[in-house]
């Protein structure tokens, strides 16, 4: 199987190295088509987005603007925030080069004259690398104005890095654009959408890097090329970064579409002391996750998953095997999520807050069966009530991971029994009480 | 005496303000080298970068407490830090994290009496095929063991 993204090609990251194998003829042809061109193969092609939402890129293009009478603007998302994913990281490691020609091309396509590529604060030493094949590009006049003879065309486009610094929230498309800013990486109400009004209140498309990477390929090889891989309503390949219990953790290239399975079993070297898997989050910790006995048969695709109940996310697959304390993980992945919050809106700030207090009291101890209903609740009153999507992402885990491993949550909270109680105000008031706690009337006793 | 940023560093801040068309935009850059060279970002340094980027000090506040890599106290000479999120915690981040702590003899947040080190736990640094993984300053170490850990502490001078 080819690889897109991360091919088997010692030294890639040198420019030298990636030109002798055919790196920016991509870019050449590109920029000597309409934009309209560029994004009509896009589209063909059905690249989705792999920041998390699979978002049909080349759609996504066209909502920009045709006529530019305001600067446009193009993000690309390194933020690589969410618990479980760490590909982009190595696209700027390994195939730097490769994402700057598919910037050229995306701001081509979209034309964007000045180019954001915003990345987490922690990927220090990442960020160097980038700016140093940033800096050698243009000193070839593969950016900036030397662009125009270089390419032979009226076009041309500088880029930019803009280091974050430690929030997970600005990984979220309008908190990443108030982040470029200068500004606190509160997400924005929408509409009005980025492509309209976005960075300074220009048109803007904000993509991941890995989207983007996949472009000098496809105007390569072609639309027809790379709707042939994979699946096909998600063609592609996908980076799919595998943690917790596998042997050979790391992250692999494989088609879209690729059991989930065969990536554990097969590339990942299965689970250590050949236990057996309770649970795999498939695509970042924001995604509901799967029981381990019931992984027979799915497939790594947008719709696969999402027939499986799940969703691809950024397709960080986090594997924990049989003797793995759920509780545990689950009031993990809640302080992360309250953690993170950026309080803006009651239900996320206030939701994702309680989800923390009542897991951390079930863990001590004192919770019961009715904190599991409680759980469920909270989280069903986060979900699409709020700004951005970080609080559908602190709600998934929870709901689902009570729901579908009940028998095991069960296991951690004390049973309760519903008794009603006479009460002069109303006529019957129920209360619940922990069995272990008290002694049951005579009468109530079935 | 009141902060001021040395000349080569108000040339890196003129440099960051070059890639936006707002001076505001720059304030995340000069927050970092304002950290570099004082070490944290005190009152003084807010008001300084206030003043070079020609910015309100509401401005540079607001931005300093919200992320969290900008420090408002001084932290230890090497920033010892130490992710528990979940893939991390699976292949043991959190005895990683136990045993940092106990060697230091300090809690989350704390700085070591000499000023040599701090520590925090954080969260998923995207390194997550390498976990348990803790990071010094700006460097990711992998793959990490608690021996392995104890060992970069002790190499550190
Ligand atoms: C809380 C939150 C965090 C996100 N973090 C990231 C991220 O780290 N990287 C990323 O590419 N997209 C992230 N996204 C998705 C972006 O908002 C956006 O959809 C994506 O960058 C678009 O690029 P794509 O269409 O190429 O996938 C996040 C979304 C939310 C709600
Ligand atoms: S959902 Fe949460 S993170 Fe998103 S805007 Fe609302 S409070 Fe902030
Ligand atoms: S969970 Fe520790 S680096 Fe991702």
């Amino acid at each position: 199987m080819e690889k897109i993204i991360l091919p088997d090609i010692p030294d890639l990251n040198k420019l030298d190295v990636y030109i002798a194998n055919g790196g920016f003829q991509a870019a050449k042809k590109a920029l000597q088509m309409e934009p309209s061109e560029v994004i009509d193969i896009v589209k063909k092609s059905s690249l989705r987005g792999r920041g998390g939402a699979g978002f049909f890129t080349g759609l996504k293009w066209s909502f920009m603007p045709k006529v530019k009478t305001k600067p446009h603007y193009l993000c690309v998302n390194g933020d690589e925030s969410e618990p479980g994913s760490f590909k982009d990281r190595q696209i700027f490691e390994k195939n730097p080069h490769q994402l700057i020609e598919g910037i050229i091309i995306a701001a081509h396509a979209i034309q964007a004259q000045t180019v954001y590529i915003y990345i987490r604060g922690e990927y220090y030493r990442w960020i160097q690398m980038l700016q140093a094949a940033l800096d050698e590009n243009y000193e070839r006049g593969h950016l900036g104005e030397k662009m125009k003879q270089t390419f032979n065309t009226d076009f041309y486009c500088d880029v930019y890095i803009h280091r974050g610094a430690g929030a997970y929230i600005c990984g979220e498309e309008s908190a990443l654009m108030n982040s470029i800013e200068g500004k606190r990486g509160y997400p924005r109400v929408k509409p009005p959408f980025p492509a309209q009004n976005g960075l300074w209140g220009n048109p803007t498309t904000i993509n991941n890097v890995e989207t983007i990477t996949n472009v000098p390929k496809i105007i390569a090889n072609g639309w027809e090329w790379f709707a042939s891989i994979g699946a096909p309503k998600h063609p592609g390949t996908l980076l799919f970064g595998v943690s917790g219990h596998v042997n050979k953790p790391g992250v692999y290239e494989l088609p879209t579409g690729t059991l989930l399975t065969d990536i554990i079993y097969n590339y990942a070297g299965g689970v250590p002391g050949n236990k057996k898997i309770k649970c795999v989050i498939p695509g970042g910790s924001s995604m509901p996750p799967l029981r381990g006995d019931q992984l027979e048969g799915i497939k790594m695709d947008a719709d696969s998953l999402r027939e499986a109940g799940s969703a691809i996310g950024t397709g960080g697959i986090m594997v924990m095997d049989e003797d793995t304390n759920l509780l545990d993980v689950l009031v993990r992945i809640s302080h992360f999520y309250h953690h993170e919050s950026c309080g803006q809106c009651t239900p996320c700030r206030e939701g994702t807050g309680w989800m923390e207090k009542i897991l951390r009291r079930i863990q001590s101890g004192q919770g019961t069966s009715k904190d599991l209903d409680l759980l469920v609740d909270v989280a069903s009153n986060i979900e699409g009530r709020t700004v951005c999507a970080l609080g559908d992402a602190a709600a998934w885990p929870v709901k689902f991971m009570i729901t579908r491993f009940r028998d095991e949550f069960e296991k951690y909270v004390k049973k309760e029994v519903v008794i009603p109680v006479k009460n002069k105000i109303h006529s019957m008031k129920y209360t619940t009480y922990s069995v272990e706690n008290i002694k049951l009337p005579e009468s109530t006793k079935p | 005496m009141a902060f001021q940023f040395t000349e080569e560093n108000l040339k890196r801040i003129e440099k960051a303000r070059q890639k936006y068309p707002t001076s505001l935009a720059a304030v995340m850059d000069a927050c970092y080298i304002g950290q570099e060279q004082n070490g944290f970002i005190s009152d003084e340094v807010v008001e300084e970068i206030a003043r070079v980027l020609e910015i309100p000090k509401t401005d540079v506040l607001g931005v300093v407490t919200f992320y969290t890599m900008f420090h408002t106290k001084k932290m230890g000479k090497y920033h010892i830090q130490v992710c528990t999120n979940v893939s991390c915690m699976l292949r043991g981040g959190y005895e990683i994290f136990d045993a940092v702590k106990e060697k230091l003899k300090i809690d989350n947040m704390e700085v070591t009496s000499d000023g040599k080190f701090s520590l925090e736990e954080v969260e998923c640094m995207g390194a997550c095929g390498g976990a348990p993984m803790i990071a010094v300053n700006s460097d990711y170490y992998e793959n990490m063991t608690k021996e392995k850990v104890l060992e970069i502490l002790d190499s550190l001078q």
